[in-house]
């Protein structure tokens, strides 16, 4: 262990003292202590010599990007890497338990009761077999001795603390009966369930809709504040981070980048990759500027329907829905998930027939594909073929258009790949050896193959880091002044969309909320719908988080 | 329980369907053949008389489809046979009648079932025993010596025919040590006792066999299954690694191994003729492999109906069980 570092976090004291000396201090302790973590995969150092440490009740956040590591240490804050040929070095010290000395019982006796977890993807972290009620019994069962029924009557006052409406009958229910939202907040009862006194928070609000991350987050907050508990959240998002926690620890590549209270590291940071971070972290106030718009009509819905399910079961995902993209223009769609964005955009490529009004391209009504009207897909991993290279990918719209000569088509595409920023040799390659920035990059460059007047781009960065996220938004941005392309932006980040857009449209349960110029939409919003959605955006700055925070309790108390 | 009700019905439809489609495709494999299908059906033995007897009633005079009518409504209401002398009534589930024999096919089979089905069934239960705990324990100790040999010896399984294992069995125990008599098949209604005593070698000896097959196929699916996040959740909380084993990994692996039981009974309950004729067990394989070896064509047809019928049940109920399993299987 290095020496300097351990020193350089100040707390180095605690980790050199015995056992005894530990037991007899655990009073004044802090509730988290990691001096010089590693941890290793292999060839590959994930955490690479980290030390911080975090009083009671305090809440910290690791900030980081994918592959920063901000996982891996929240994992081995409970030793999750034990037995799988991870190889953990330094010490990590969670509520007086030293976790890397710790028998498996110690360890046992730390999960869940003093330290409780609560991962990134509800739906999958739970037994889809079992009641949530029922996996909640069994976890308190694990710490406290009572009985059956007790644990059970336990799991439904956990419930009942994180919101969960009719609790005691809900908590029969398994998780696919459960929204997205509700499914934290189970999640969360699991962790309250042995009133813990650090929460890890890995991810929490991910893979969930602006409005119901607020109420989660605002849950997070109330439940600290009432239990005294401390946080340690995990997040790539700086907002969420700047929301819910004190301190901010920025991580790349396994080590610590910055340190130090939230509002001071967000107002001034004082390191390069910070700032970078930062800069690239899209503002929910910041105007499109150097827009090509013209008039031109490109592409035009004017009062689809599309209804899915036959009988009583029929329901319509998109309801009366009229809006048009011209050339050069950026029309952004945004609302939450089930609003109906994707079965729109499908509808304007033409991979779904409306069941009423009309999809009119160039002036004319439009049914079935048009080569001239593209997509690009949210997830880059699954839309692209993993058997096939990726210029075979991108040159499928040449062959479906007819093209036979091989030169010919194997120069387009490195042309293509050249264009968005790739290199022409990546032709052979296939899609695993790209990372997902340069996966959409490919996708985009399929799109442009068939030399489209119109891509719809249906998420196209959500599954991205925001670094990466602002070149692929640069990308698009630049092809389409060079271009003239007509784009739809579909999204659910407010934030993302407004970068982009000259237009918006907000959608609600399939219908449109609020349609018109982005600057008029988001500076003056006529619909509540839309004020809800814009005052849910998590704030850069924890100031105007708590006064937002404030400011949606009461209508919720009146 | 409506959702449940409805899934119920229209897993039971489906079953129907399966059965009748069976019936087409064994009625066309077996009775539209080129060649004189009377004189093949009746046997080589039989008279230009009886020849010409058996052409009457299956109707070989009439088009296609009104002879299979004929053979169908025989399964669901029955039909009249004339043996020359007299005529002779088959009851509902008729799949005709034995020319060599003069039996109702019928009674061939109900005769041998009780032996097929008490083998099977006796053996599922120890396959089901030693091949999931085998699997789950390899899963569990992965990568370390007991797995090794675990893996080894179920890799073992697989590859030692029946009656290798058998004979084996039947040498030490009856043989060498004594320990038990000589298979021979009693009726359960006599001496359940005796029944289960005379059938342990059997039952053993088939299951051993593919207990090896759910060894591996737990294994993996315990392997997948211990890989999904809510696995990490449990361990997270700190609940022991026996009861995330137990209780949710092994419930999540349970679906395939299920869809594998249903088929390897169904099979088994007509298939099984290795083990039947090892142990001198009278039962449907062997007679199966008797009436191919005389081609007596009525008991033949009878016995790949039944067969498939047990395998098309078997798979019924085995659907059934992943939706009780598994509430979600009944929205899909």
């Amino acid at each position: 262990m290095s020496r300097m570092e351990a020193a350089d976090a100040g707390r180095a004291g605690a980790a050199d003292t015995g056992r005894a000396g530990a037991a007899d201090m655990r009073a004044d302790m802090s509730l988290v202590e990691v001096t010089d973590l590693t941890v290793e995969f292999g060839a590959l150092r994930a955490v690479d010599g980290l030390s911080f440490s975090l009083a009671k009740g305090a809440a910290l956040a690791l900030v980081g990007e994918s592959g920063s590591g901000k996982s891996t240490v929240a994992g081995a804050l409970l030793g999750l890497h034990r037995g799988t040929g991870a190889r953990v070095g330094g010490a990590v010290r969670v509520a007086g338990t030293d976790v890397q000395a710790a028998s498996e019982e110690e360890l046992r006796r730390l999960r869940g009761a003093r330290a409780a977890m609560v991962f990134q993807d509800p739906l999958s972290s739970l037994d889809p077999y079992y009641a949530i009620g029922d996996q909640i019994a069994e976890v308190y069962r694990v710490h406290a001795r009572v009985s059956r029924r007790a644990a059970r009557a336990r799991a439904v006052d956990v419930l009942d603390r994180v919101g969960i409406p009719d609790a005691a009958r809900r908590s029969r229910s398994r998780p696919h009966e459960f929204s997205g939202g509700m499914r934290q907040r189970a999640l969360i009862a699991m962790a309250l369930a042995c009133e813990p006194d650090l929460l890890i928070a890995d991810e929490p609000t991910t893979a969930l809709d602006v409005t119901v991350q607020a109420q989660i987050l605002d849950l997070l907050h109330g439940l600290r504040a009432e239990t005294g508990m401390g946080l340690l959240l995990v997040t790539h998002d700086v907002g969420v981070a700047a929301e819910s926690a004190d301190d901010i620890l920025v991580m790349r590549h396994g080590r610590a980048v910055e340190r130090g209270p939230v509002a001071a590291v967000l107002a001034a940071p004082a390191e390069p990759y910070t700032r970078e971070l930062l800069d690239a972290v899209p503002r929910v106030d910041a105007r499109r500027t150097g827009s090509p718009a013209t008039d031109e009509v490109v592409l035009e819905a004017t009062g689809v329907r599309r209804e899915f399910g036959r009988g009583k079961r029929a329901f319509a995902a998109v309801d009366d829905v009229s809006v048009t993209v011209r050339r050069g223009e950026t029309l952004g769609v945004v609302g939450e998930s089930g609003s109906g964005k994707t079965t729109l955009g499908r509808m304007l490529v033409g991979l779904l027939e409306p069941t009423a009004g009309e999809i009119r391209y160039a002036g004319r009504p439009h049914t079935g594909v048009n080569p001239a009207v593209q997509m690009v897909f949210q997830d880059p991993v699954s839309s692209l073929n993993p058997r096939r290279s990726v210029g075979e990918s991108i040159a499928d719209p040449l062959r479906a258009r007819g093209d036979r000569d091989e030169a010919r088509i194997r120069g387009r595409v490195r042309e293509l790949l050249e264009r968005v920023g790739l290199e022409g040799a990546h032709y052979d390659r296939y899609p695993h050896e790209f990372s997902g920035g340069q996966r959409q990059r490919i996708g985009i460059a399929r799109a442009l193959a068939a030399e489209p007047r119109a891509i719809v781009c249906d998420e196209p960065v959500s599954a991205l880091d925001v670094t990466t996220q602002a070149q692929v938004v640069a990308l698009l941005g630049e092809l389409q002044r060079e271009l003239g392309l007509a784009l739809v932006f579909i999204a659910h980040d407010l934030a993302v969309v407004r970068q982009v857009s000259d237009r918006v449209a907000v959608m609600r349960r399939g219908r449109l909320v609020e349609y018109g110029p982005a600057d008029e939409v988001y500076d003056t919003p006529r619909e509540p719908y839309t004020q809800q959605l814009l005052a849910a955006v998590p704030a850069l700055d924890p100031e105007l988080a708590a006064r937002r925070r404030a400011a949606r309790r009461t209508p919720a108390a009146a | 329980m409506s959702g449940f009700g409805g899934f119920l019905l229209r897993r039971a439809a489906g079953t129907v369907v399966t059965l009748l489609a069976i019936s087409v495709i064994v009625y066309v494999v077996f009775y539209v053949t080129p060649g004189n299908v009377a004189q093949i059906t009746c046997g080589p033995r039989c008279s230009p008389e009886q020849v010409h007897q058996v052409a009457e009633q299956l109707k070989l005079g009439d088009p296609l489809y009104v002879r299979y009518w004929h053979f169908l409504q025989g399964l669901f209401v029955g039909q009249d046979f004339s043996t020359g002398t007299s005529v002779e009534h088959c009851a509902a589930p008729c799949l005709g009648q034995s020319y060599q024999t003069g039996q109702q096919v019928l009674d061939i089979i109900l005769a041998k079932l009780p032996v097929s089905v008490s083998l099977v069934l006796g053996a599922m239960v120890l396959w089901l025993l030693l091949g999931i705990g085998t699997g789950v324990l390899s899963a569990w100790r992965r990568g370390r010596l007991s797995e090794r040999v675990l893996t080894a010896v179920t890799l073992a399984g697989t590859a030692t025919p029946v009656f290798v294992i058998g004979l084996v069995l039947m040498i030490v125990v009856c043989g060498e040590l004594q320990l038990l008599p000589f298979p021979q098949y009693v009726n359960f209604s006599d001496d359940p006792e005796q029944w289960a005593w005379n059938l342990l070698l059997p039952w053993l000896s088939l299951a051993l066999i593919e207990a090896a097959s759910f060894a591996r196929l737990t294994r993996a699916a315990m392997l997948e299954t211990l890989a999904e996040d809510h696995i990490r959740t449990f361990r997270a909380y700190g609940v022991a690694e026996r009861s995330v084993v137990g209780r949710h990994a092994l419930r999540g692996a349970l679906a395939p191994v299920i869809a594998l039981n249903a088929n390897n009974v169904g099979s088994a309950i007509g298939g099984a003729v290795l083990t039947e004729t090892l142990f001198g067990l009278p039962g449907i394989g062997q007679e199966l492999v008797h009436a191919v070896k005389v081609v007596d064509l009525p008991v033949v047809v009878g016995m790949v109906l039944v067969t498939g019928f047990f395998v098309v049940l078997a798979n019924a109920v085995a659907d059934v069980l992943y939706a009780v399993a598994d509430r979600r299987v009944v929205l899909a």
